[in-house]
């Protein structure tokens, strides 16, 4: 096949534009099916052209990189930012993410969605979405990774909101906005550092001004950007302490949940992080910083995630502490395993949150797991493939979470020093929450008696239960036939929803694959792949000597942790079930704490929010916005009403009057202009 | 050969006789007239400053005023009939609906 046109890159975000835009401005007119094929042609045609371009790239003889610059953007002397994209190894495997779980949410929403009102807004939110995606892994600045930055903060605000009529969706919208804006705010001050220090924002130039510079070692300035990023990415990527956006998010539709909040958008702060290896590699203090930070979010958010009811909660707080562990295999500088993670995790979280979304829809709206129950029949195809999401997540050999996360604890293990032991047995605790709570999610929705009450939540609470408790009852009054059609029973959802799980499902069997180490008779070729991004740092601990024998211990050790996950979920919730609410009694306050998720949303309201509106409504509103602005405006309104007072009697409807000021006016103008001089004179 | 002194000054006279009417005259389509003849001192000064200094940009700058008064004027008189029509009326003094 012959080579991709650089110039092709373009159409990979600018074709989901063209949607956002057909579907935005016409999509209220046009049927669903119309809404559809725009939608969807829109992101298949840059999935075909990502495909394309891995084959241009991995061709022999294809250089490692490829650039498109179009035209300037900004030029200030001395600093000039483009409207540039740049190909690597890392952007394909970004791309490859974003285009083709992209392409099968969108197939799966065109299901998900069919009864929904409101069917053009969310693709065309959807699109936008891939748009500013795209754009954020193609940016070869960082000024221009940071507009596809917020654009998906912006497409993540309006489809979290996107049940707007439901406060609490509408809430959720404004604090991940919100919370997002802190990280952004580290973002943005990091990018002022950057040009105050290096005078672009271009990686090429940044990073090559780093790279000739061996004497910077854990410089201050290069400490205090790397910290900022950090700060965005946390914000991004849901770390502590800027998380608690992520479950909340979950207000969203869940295909939404499972692209943006699972697969693609949140992994865009590792992704970042990744991308300025070479700016982090040169300051240990924030590398051990976000090792830390990912380590404690990874075991906070698995602990919470314990003892979550909501299904899709459980996911989101497990999708957080699964960010954690990408952040901790950034920081210690694994970052190929961190890139193999996000790539194995938006397989099998994907593919958990679209079964898990199936789930949701073939019980009518239902998402607390303690109405679930006895699932495994009634929908099988679902079963089937969230039990393949379930495996690999827990990390059973030889599904994909397996091997990346396998990875990322090897390469914590290597790193040097005390700290990377101590990193390491909290990823191998969170590796057993993490089967723990997994199989404990499995058992309840799928196992045992069924705990569906469907004549309740069927009839008495009609149709705005089976539209996801989202719609509005008002919204949903010409669906009572859909809503006739479903009073079935439960039941299996259309081929156009198990279509993307099952392929989904496959990928998280065979996904991590791609990353099998030697030690295991492999060739890891994700390694190999990203080599020239990461070049010699990725293989900073690989580098140390070991014989494959402790990476195989290693293994055999988080699969055993992993087992023991899955064998108390079994005891607990399938052989003998009221073990966990005993547990629970006798544990009371370590389990309130988990339930209430440490009260640390509790403790934002008190200590930061509600100070701060005081602060808003006390000195701000009172004093700046009532005293200074309102002032100022009372005053320019007053002295103009005492013009006009002067004036008005001149204001008398009477042309002449006017004829004859202005010729007046006109004859004192000429008169200064000619003897203007001599007065001068005089004066 | 005229001096241009004695344009200038027929220009002035023109001009001020205009101001003079526009002030006095109530009617307005009287009114409207000695606007032109305002119009028209003007275009005689610089008719006269181009001749006297050989330069065409005067004459073009007549050119355009009085394709600007041309279009002023279809305007003008397409108003002074609509309000004849609502106000049975020309005279200026009753037309003060705008005053304060």
């Amino acid at each position: 096949m012959s080579p991709m046109p650089a110039s092709y890159l373009w159409l990979i975000p600018l074709l989901p534009f063209a949607g956002f835009l057909i579907n935005g401005t016409l999509g209220r007119k046009m049927p669903r099916a119309l809404v559809s094929a725009v939608a969807l042609l829109s992101t298949a045609v840059p999935a075909g052209l990502v495909a394309w371009l891995w084959a241009t790239m991995r061709a022999d003889g294809a250089p490692d990189v490829m650039r498109v610059v179009s035209y300037p953007w900004i030029q200030i002397t001395g600093f000039q930012v483009d409207f540039a994209f740049t190909v690597d190894h890392l952007t394909l495997i970004m791309l490859g993410v974003v285009t083709g779980v992209g392409f099968l949410i969108h197939i799966y929403s065109v299901g998900y969605m069919a009864h929904e009102e409101g069917y053009w807004r969310f693709f065309a939110y959807l699109n936008l979405f891939m748009f500013f995606m795209s754009v954020l892994v193609l940016a070869e600045s960082f000024l221009l990774l940071f507009v596809g930055w917020e654009g998906v903060g912006l497409a993540s605000y309006l489809l979290i909101g996107f049940y707007f009529r439901k406060t609490s969706a509408a809430n959720a919208g404004r604090k991940a906005f919100v919370v997002n804006r802190i990280g952004d705010f580290g973002f943005l001050l990091a990018m002022f550092l950057l040009v105050l220090h290096f005078g672009s924002l271009n990686f090429t130039q940044v990073f090559a001004a780093i790279g000739q510079h061996p004497e910077w070692q854990g410089v201050r300035f290069l400490t205090g950007i790397a910290l900022l990023l950090v700060l965005g990415a946390a914000g991004k990527s849901a770390q502590i302490p800027l998380y608690v956006w992520l479950p909340d998010a979950m207000e969203g539709p869940t295909p939404v949940s499972a692209l943006i909040h699972a697969a693609t958008m949140v992994t865009a702060g590792i992704y970042m992080v990744a991308r300025c290896h070479v700016l982090f590699d040169r300051s240990p203090i924030a590398l051990a910083v976000v090792a830390c930070i990912g380590a404690a979010t990874a075991i906070f958010a698995a602990s919470i995630g314990l003892v979550q009811h909501d299904i899709k909660r459980v996911l989101a707080y497990s999708t957080v502490s699964q960010l954690g562990y990408m952040f901790l295999a950034c920081g210690v500088g694994a970052y190929t395993a961190g890139i193999f993670h996000l790539l194995t995790h938006a397989f099998f979280k994907a593919l958990l949150f679209l079964a898990a979304g199936s789930v949701i829809h073939a019980l009518g709206g239902e998402q607390d797991m303690r109405r679930m129950g006895g699932l495994r029949t009634k929908i099988p195809v679902t079963f089937w493939t969230m039990t393949m999401g379930v495996f690999a997540i827990a990390g059973i050999p030889p599904l994909a979470g397996f091997f990346s996360k396998d990875e990322i604890l090897f390469q914590t293990f290597m790193s040097p020093g005390p700290l990377g032991k101590v990193l390491w047995l909290v990823g191998l605790i969170t590796a057993g929450m993490t089967s723990f709570y997994m199989f404990r999610l499995w058992f309840k929705t799928f196992f045992g008696e069924s705990r569906f009450e469907e004549s309740r939540d069927l009839h008495e609470h009609g149709a705005a239960v089976h539209l996801h408790s989202g719609t509005h009852a008002v919204m949903v009054a010409d669906h009572e036939d859909d809503h006739a059609a479903h009073t079935g029973g439960v039941h299996e959802s259309p081929w156009i929803m198990l279509g993307p799980l099952v392929i989904l499902a496959v990928l998280s069997v065979i996904g991590g694959w791609v990353g099998v180490p030697s030690a295991m008779w492999g060739h890891n070729e994700i390694e190999h792949f990203l080599d020239p991004v990461f070049g010699t740092s990725a293989g900073a601990a690989s580098a140390t000597p070991t014989g494959p024998g402790l990476e195989l211990g290693l293994a055999v050790v988080s699969v055993l942790v992993a087992a023991a996950g899955i064998y108390f979920a079994y005891i607990f919730y399938y052989k003998k079930p009221g073990t966990a609410a005993e547990l629970a009694e006798r544990n009371q306050f370590a389990y309130t704490t988990l339930e209430n998720k440490y009260w640390v949303d509790e403790f934002y309201t008190n200590f930061l929010v509600i100070p701060l509106q005081m602060v808003t409504r006390g000195v701000l509103e009172l004093i700046f916005e009532r005293g200074v602005v309102n002032g100022s405006a009372r005053v320019a309104a007053i002295t103009t009403r005492g013009f006009a007072w002067m004036t008005r009697s001149q204001i008398s409807g009477n042309i002449r009057s006017y004829a004859g000021w202005l010729a007046i006016g006109a004859a004192a103008v000429l008169a200064v202009m000619v003897f203007g001089h001599q007065l001068w004179v005089y004066l | 050969m005229v001096p241009t002194a004695y344009y200038l000054v027929l220009a002035a006279i023109l001009f001020s006789i205009g101001i003079a009417a526009f002030l006095i005259k109530r009617n307005v389509i009287t009114i409207f007239i000695s606007i032109e003849l305002m119009l028209n001192a003007v275009n005689l000064t610089f008719v006269a400053f181009a001749h006297m200094w050989n330069q065409i940009s005067g004459q073009i700058f007549v050119f355009f005023v009085m394709v600007v008064a041309a279009a002023e004027a279809a305007v003008g008189l397409a108003i002074i009939i609509s309000i004849f029509r609502t106000r049975q009326t020309l005279n200026v003094d009753e037309i003060d609906l705008m005053k304060s």
